[in-house]
């Protein structure tokens, strides 16, 4: 064998090991769902499992009675509808504010431009659970505690940051004569943004999109004190209802946390062509 | 069509003044080339006329409507850019088609005029493709192509073929008269490339540092220089230009080089210089003639000089070589070879010489 061969293995050796060490806890959820507390418990651990059933997921979309641990179930289907509805509520805004913010800064000079742009992203650097105490008493004030409307907008500040920065960088990218040439052609300055340069930085905006999704979707310190019953509480505050005094209902969190995973997942794998050029900023070519 | 008039245009750019109160017309179907090095100005003073700049003084009229206040989509002018900025997410037919859309004209009216411009440029089977699958001409054509279907009042080319090979420069350079003279429209060209400009020009307009220098035909221009700018930059190989002293004797005025060589001042130059007076003479190549390979000029001043340099071009040579410690090129219409180091026999037409005065730059 030459050198280049065992280093080749040695690379492959490693990076099996480092992947392994990666999934095996997101592994364990998912096997977690679909077995029983007492295998999940077991000690020593049972990695081969056994008795796999569907169980948490029948008790989850049908109610169960026959729980497991016969306790009623986690009202899954309001979180679930509560989860996308503010999810993609707060996408959406957060895209097209933050997608009108980054064509500005990119295309428009004004007064202290850098230090907008240097403030919007200081704010994004403030960990969300510190913002949590501060937002449930203004809220508490204003009424807007326990609604989805509340949760929207704490999402939309949060994603806006990252959407300006993202798109910001994509229409940089495109060469001003694109619009002027658009102008020239009959557009108005509008016309020219929406024909010609909201679709080349379509993979950008679909990136910063995808990034404000998932983070609204697994959102937890703000929601965990904002959201306080079914008409607010999303998938992730969800997990917690498994959670008893006693005991803790192993199987059925590990079953909602794969319904939590499952469109993060598919949305990834669709869009994952648009991400990798989103991040590494080559979606456009003259 | 239509006539296009700039008033004592200005722009500045924070304290930069890049356009300085300069007058223009331009006649309906004139083709109007604006040269000159980067920097002087001619492409803010075309972007203005497209409405991409703002004007900070004077007046722009297009067809005798004044347009400072108008968008440019208002003005009906179309714009090449130098780097084509072809919608990379449309097809070559939506490219062209996209000015007509926007103007809501119906789908069958949109095809005739797309077919139509595509026939003019030969495109006509590109339609389909997007712009990454095109060549550098190609696009060149496409983005020429987007511009004629919207049968603007005047064309703006902003350095249209700086992007392209030298071959497919000159090709696009014949095309581009050719289009010319196919759609009989105002045209305004800018380019830093003084063949393009004398090539393809009706008319030139010369700048330097934001003012116009000179405003003439390519002739004009070449034959009579108002500046040593001027004749310095047009003409290739470039006008060898040499700097002296007026002096008076008692044969007549002389010029007396840096380094002290004395060549007499043409006749009838004599009312126009005092002596003393600092002065530069310039001489294209063509009017230092090696004697051997070439007709004596009548009035003339030799000189013996060795060759440092022969440049063949095929239909002619040419020859570096010094006047005094100053390196000067001449031009021989005949395909000899010359060795370098060999000593010639030169001959410079004096009938030929463009005096300017040093101080003001200008003509004498």
């Amino acid at each position: 064998m030459t050198r280049k061969q065992i280093n080749n293995i040695l690379i492959w050796l490693a990076t099996i090991i480092l992947v392994i060490i990666i999934m095996i806890p997101g592994l364990w959820v998912m096997l977690s769902a679909f077995r029983p507390q007492v295998d999940i418990m077991a000690k020593p651990a049972v990695w081969i499992p056994r008795n796999l059933s569907l169980l948490q997921f029948e008790t989850m979309l049908f109610g169960g009675s026959e729980g497991s641990m016969g306790r009623s179930a986690v009202p899954v289907l309001d979180y679930l509808i509560n989860s996308f509805t503010i999810s993609i509520l707060s996408t959406v805004i957060a895209v097209i504010v933050g997608t009108m913010g980054g064509y500005a800064f990119a295309r428009y000079n004004f007064k202290g431009k850098n230090k907008y742009f240097l403030g919007i992203m200081l704010t994004r650097t403030v960990p969300g659970i510190s913002l949590s105490l501060p937002l449930f008493i203004l809220f508490a004030r204003i009424g807007l505690i326990d609604t989805d409307f509340g949760i929207i907008i704490v999402y939309v500040a949060l994603n806006i940051p990252f959407t300006v920065w993202l798109t910001d960088g994509f229409f940089r990218q495109i060469p001003k004569a694109m619009s002027e040439v658009a102008m020239t052609d009959g557009c108005t300055k509008l016309q020219a943004f929406w024909h010609i340069e909201l679709p080349l930085a379509k993979s950008g905006i679909a990136s910063a999109g995808i990034f404000a999704f998932l983070i609204s979707w697994n959102e937890f310190a703000i929601v965990s004190s904002l959201a306080r019953s079914t008409d607010s509480k999303t998938l992730t505050v969800g997990l917690m209802d498994f959670t008893a005094q006693f005991v803790i209902n192993w199987p059925g969190m590990c079953a909602l946390a794969v319904v939590i995973i499952i469109p993060a997942f598919i949305l990834t794998f669709l869009v994952q062509k648009h991400l990798v050029s989103g991040l590494t900023f080559g979606g456009v070519k003259g | 069509m239509a006539e296009v008039l700039l008033k004592k245009v200005s722009k500045t750019y924070g304290k930069v003044q890049a356009v300085k109160e300069i007058d223009l017309q331009i006649s309906d179907n004139e083709f109007l080339v604006l040269v000159g090095p980067s920097g002087c100005g001619k492409s803010s003073t075309l972007r203005m006329i497209a409405g991409l700049e703002e004007i900070n003084s004077g007046e722009i009229a297009i067809g005798n409507k004044v347009v400072n206040n108008l968008d440019p989509r208002e003005r009906n002018v179309s714009m090449v850019f130098q780097n084509y900025a072809l919608y990379p997410h449309m097809n070559v037919g939506e490219n062209l088609g996209f000015s007509l859309k926007i103007a809501g004209l119906s789908k069958e009216k949109i095809e005739e005029r797309v077919m139509e411009a595509a026939n003019i440029l030969g495109i006509a089977d590109l339609l389909r493709r997007k712009p990454a699958q095109l060549s550098g001409g190609q696009r060149q054509r496409v983005a020429m192509g987007r511009a004629i279907v919207r049968r603007p009042d005047v064309f703006l080319f902003d350095e249209p073929l700086s992007n392209l090979d030298a071959k497919l420069r000159n090709q696009m350079r014949t095309e581009i008269k050719r289009l010319h003279q196919k759609v009989q429209t105002t045209i305004i060209y800018v380019t830093h490339d003084q063949v393009e400009a004398m090539t393809l020009a009706d008319r030139i307009v010369l700048m330097k540092d934001g003012i116009i220098e000179q405003v003439g035909s390519p002739i004009d221009l070449f034959e009579k220089p108002a500046s040593k700018f001027v004749a310095t930059f047009i003409g290739s190989p470039t006008m060898n230009m040499i700097e002296a002293t007026v002096i008076s004797t008692d044969k007549g005025f002389f010029m007396r080089t840096n380094d002290k060589i004395d060549i007499p001042l043409p006749k009838q130059k004599n009312d126009n210089v005092y002596p003393e007076q600092k002065i530069s003479f310039g001489f294209r190549a063509e009017d230092l003639v090696p004697v051997k390979y070439g007709s004596k000029p009548d009035n003339s001043w030799d000189l013996d000089s060795k060759v440092n340099l022969s440049e063949p071009l095929g239909t002619e040579t040419l020859i570096f070589t010094s006047l005094g410690n100053k390196e000067v090129v001449s031009r021989m219409f005949e395909p000899e070879p010359v060795n370098a180091g060999s000593l010639l026999n030169f001959s410079l037409n004096l009938d030929r010489i463009y005096l300017f005065d040093d101080n003001s730059g200008k003509i004498i």
